[in-house]
């Protein structure tokens, strides 16, 4: 049964996670959390969130996750903010699905 | 377009005039599904940009936040007091079908316990304030998690719908059309043939006698 939440970042942005109870895996670089990327993607975790960086360092592997419904892999902004890679990934979404981004080039 | 390699028979055409009736009513059932599935697609995609936006922007505050209230700790102490979490969080898993597309539903379940893991003694008031509000983002962040996975699987389930129907569309059904004239040329081209073949045996016979 899928019920746990991880979180891959580097040291300084998961701290916060971890206060807050959900498993954390401190990566320093790309391959790193690639490796805990394919490790936890066995386990029974639901969601996991990634800092954007690794989420874009490892792209290939996240766009293979995206067709089963476990885990959910997240990219979330780090401390430093975001680098608008998760909104880009919804766009692409939209690109793929409707064939055309017809949501995102208003701006409200 | 290709005609597809049959024996021009009654039998054939019969069962080729059946498959291309399936063939226009799945066509067009796809076609309704992949409509609806634009739709729900729309919804979710509208969901999926404005809680990302919202949260990248509560969750990068809050981030700094959390750092800025590290910051004026020592390490060591900072360290301390989060490194054993007072809770764990836990979800209540399921699935459910839009479209009949299997997607994840997930809901925070676990998660009680003290919410702050340490004495207040050595911890600044920052460090109580940031967690508190982490801990509310976390809701949010698990129905990103859920939206998100929603969205990804509906975009690829309309991707393979649209090349079912585009298959469909412009060919097997134009391959269809086309053997089933074929066959039906045939049939008359041989019934003519055995016409001619009739009379000319039938003037034969009145010749000889």
């Amino acid at each position: 049964m899928y019920n746990r939440v991880g979180v891959i970042g580097d040291g300084d942005s998961i701290l916060a996670f971890k206060a807050v109870g959900m498993e954390v895996f401190a990566a320093d670089s790309g391959e790193q959390a690639r490796e805990w990327l394919k490790e936890l993607s066995k386990q029974d975790f639901a969601v996991l969130f990634i800092t954007e960086q690794y989420a874009a360092a490892n792209e290939d592997l996240l766009q293979k996750a995206k067709t089963k419904p476990f885990p959910a892999i997240v990219a979330i902004p780090t401390s430093r903010g975001s680098t608008g890679y998760g909104l880009e990934s919804v766009r692409k979404d939209v690109e793929k699905a409707i064939g055309a981004d017809i949501l995102f080039n208003r701006e409200d | 377009m290709a005609i597809m390699r049959v024996n021009p028979t009654r039998m054939e055409l019969k069962r080729l005039k059946n498959r291309l009736k399936t063939a226009e009513r799945g066509h067009k059932l796809l076609k309704d599904k992949t409509d609806e599935m634009v739709r729900q697609f729309i919804i979710y995609a509208n969901r999926n940009r404005r809680l990302r936006k919202e949260l990248e922007r509560e969750l990068g505050d809050a981030m700094k936040n959390f750092v800025l209230a590290r910051a004026v700790m020592s390490p060591c102490q900072a360290e301390e007091a989060l490194v054993y979490p007072s809770r764990t969080v836990t979800l209540d898993c399921d699935k459910k079908s839009v479209m009949s597309v299997m997607v994840p539903s997930i809901k925070v379940s676990g998660g009680d316990g003290a919410l702050y893991p340490y004495g207040f003694l050595s911890v600044t008031d920052e460090m109580d304030s940031s967690i508190a509000t982490l801990n509310t983002l976390l809701v949010k962040l698990i129905e990103l998690a859920e939206v998100e996975k929603t969205t990804n699987m509906l975009a690829d389930e309309i991707e393979k719908n649209k090349r079912r129907v585009n298959a469909l569309e412009h060919v097997m059904i134009p391959q269809l059309r086309e053997t089933i004239k074929y066959i039906v040329l045939k049939l008359e081209e041989n019934e003519r043939g055995s016409l001619v073949r009739l009379m000319k045996v039938k003037d034969m016979i009145a010749e000889r006698q």
